[in-house]
């Protein structure tokens, strides 16, 4: 499972809603090895923008060698990456962090936000596995994008802040409006989404896997910029702090601690 | 064609360093790079016990740099001493241990400690702006700085390197009181003190409110800080400071310093450190440089 630093060719990139796009790199070694829940670290051209911008992996494909990538513009850097085209190049290193861990049984998957595209190859894998109920919960503020491609995977519920698509309100929400339930929950979102999602598990006893999204720098785990506050002394820090890039991004919600 | 230099009586087969706290240990960038193409790794600081370091955000890009406020977060010497130390005396490079404390009690701790170690070299970090105890206290003024430098030479087995911090009226006033007090070589500039605004959020950027610039943004600050000090004290000089390239580390090198950290340029391009050893020596080449010595202090 090695980390990849190389130079891809994009093969196509589209917007699929306001601010919202779609990447697809030719990056065969970083395809190769892999999964969801993973990451990859993108490289601006400008100079001045010196650090990596980390994004989650929403699909990948080990068998044509490729890897798509759904971000937010969310600054220059971001911006920068989605003026490029189909045919052109941009640095990438991959595949980083530790990935969902698949378990068996039914699951939910949890998405708000730009935190949506990873559980798109998650839902693929799990339903891969065969023997997976899987259940899929999609948060927007307004305008959906991907929803429709996680009906080959899953059943999907929606929930909007406008209300115009299913459950007003957020993905707690619509867990309760439609009483979802499984053995494993999975989610990525922002951190008021995954600290209820913490109470959550924890009140009803459910295993829920959260995915961490935090400001990095290296994302190898060497320059502990992006940690977060673990419930137990970390064996790698040996204090209560762990690495989100290294050790997560995607950690077991009894393992941290969310502010 | 030479490019050993010799720092405080040890010598690197190459002037190249990583600068303390970019690099971890080196495990992390192991599996991306060759760390024997390195003149010396230079460790993250370490305490006499672990340190949590500070909340998060730590740090925040700015225009050709970076603000960082990690705080020294470390896992103490007990552990660096059992795991760390092993891990890089596996690889043909020179080792340099950052020293972090709160009190000059906790610097002796951990410099007597590594009295044992078979490390290389010690850094004594007096100049991190990101924690309130100690560091930047000792390193901003001359009597404070002197005190501690004569305290850590008396405990130490291995030649120390004081790290100056940039965030001073006149550095070369803080470098000779290091030199006068025993010092045998000196690290600068450690990073410049600064804060950036999140203007939509209207809220500082990281969570310390300041933190430590880095980057190719404060290179030319650099830069002049190592010539004034070459020329103030004569002890060697490891010049570092928005190094991304071979030119870059010879400007430094061509102002007075006898070897270069690369630091944050590691996060762009975890190569950048061996990348520039390489272009030191492509430099060389292409001006018929026999001996890297040859080029220090060559502007006058």
């Amino acid at each position: 499972m090695g980390i990849t630093k190389m130079t891809a060719t994009i093969l196509r990139q589209d917007v699929i809603a306001n601010g919202i796009y779609s990447m697809v790199l030719s990056a065969e070694e970083i395809a190769a090895c892999a999964k969801a829940g993973q990451f990859v670290n993108l490289y601006s051209r400008d100079g001045s923008r010196l650090l990596p911008r980390p994004i989650s992996l929403c699909d990948i494909d080990p068998k044509a060698g490729t890897i798509r990538l759904v971000y937010r513009i969310a600054g220059k850097g971001t911006e920068e990456f989605s003026t490029y085209h189909a045919g052109d190049t941009i640095d990438v290193m991959g595949p980083l962090g530790n990935g969902f861990a698949k378990k068996e049984g039914s699951a939910v998957l949890m998405g708000g936000g730009i935190g949506i595209p990873p559980m798109l190859e998650l839902a693929k894998e799990l339903h891969s596995m065969g023997n997976v109920d899987v259940k899929v919960v999609l948060g927007y503020r307004d305008e959906v994008f991907l929803d429709t491609e996680f009906a080959e995977y899953s059943t999907v519920y929606y929930a909007s802040e406008d209300g115009k698509h299913g459950v007003h309100g957020n993905v707690m929400d619509a867990i309760r409006e439609y009483g979802i339930t499984g053995d494993t929950i999975y989610a990525c979102g922002p951190m008021p989404m995954l600290k209820a999602m913490k109470e959550y598990a924890v009140t009803n006893d459910i295993e829920a896997q959260l995915s961490f999204e935090e400001r990095m720098a290296c994302g190898i785990g060497a320059c502990l910029a992006c940690v977060c506050q673990s419930a137990d002394v970390d064996e790698h820090s040996h204090v209560k702090n762990k690495r989100v890039c290294k050790d997560g991004p995607v950690f077991d919600a009894r393992e941290v601690e969310l502010s | 064609m030479n490019t050993a230099v010799t720092i405080a009586g040890v010598t690197w087969k190459n002037p190249v360093t990583v600068a303390s706290g970019t690099f971890g240990s080196g495990a992390e960038y192991a599996e991306l790079v060759d760390l024997n193409a390195l003149g010396a790794v230079t460790s993250k600081g370490v305490a006499n016990v672990p340190w949590a370091g500070n909340p998060t955000p730590r740090i925040a890009e700015t225009y050709g740099g970076m603000i960082n406020a990690v705080g020294l977060q470390n896992p103490g010497i007990d552990v660096f001493a059992k795991r760390d130390i092993p891990f890089l005396k596996q690889y043909d490079t020179k080792i340099i241990v950052n020293v972090c404390g709160r009190s000059i009690e906790d610097y002796v701790e951990v410099v007597e400690r590594l009295g044992e170690e078979p490390v290389d070299l010690l850094e004594i970090n007096v100049s991190c702006p990101n924690v309130k105890e100690g560091g930047i206290a000792f390193g901003q003024d001359p009597k404070a700085l002197s005190e501690i430098t004569k305290a850590v030479k008396a405990a130490a087995k291995q030649s120390i390197i004081m790290k100056l911090s940039p965030n001073v009226t006149d550095i070369t006033e803080m470098a000779k009181a290091a030199e006068a007090a025993g010092s045998d070589a000196l690290s600068l500039i450690n990073t410049i003190t600064g804060m950036k605004i999140d203007v939509h959020r209207r809220r500082f950027a990281v969570a310390n409110k300041t933190g430590g610039l880095s980057g190719p943004a404060i290179k030319p600050v650099a830069v002049r800080m190592v010539y004034q000090v070459a020329h103030a004290v004569k002890i060697p000089i490891i010049g570092m400071g928005g190094i991304t390239c071979g030119e870059d580390a010879i400007e430094f090198i061509m102002a007075g310093a006898t070897a270069v950290s690369v630091g944050t340029a590691t996060f762009r391009d975890a190569e950048a450190p061996v990348r520039v050893v390489k272009e030191i020596e492509d430099y060389m080449r292409r001006y018929q440089v026999e001996d890297i010595n040859d080029l220090r202090g060559c502007v006058e």
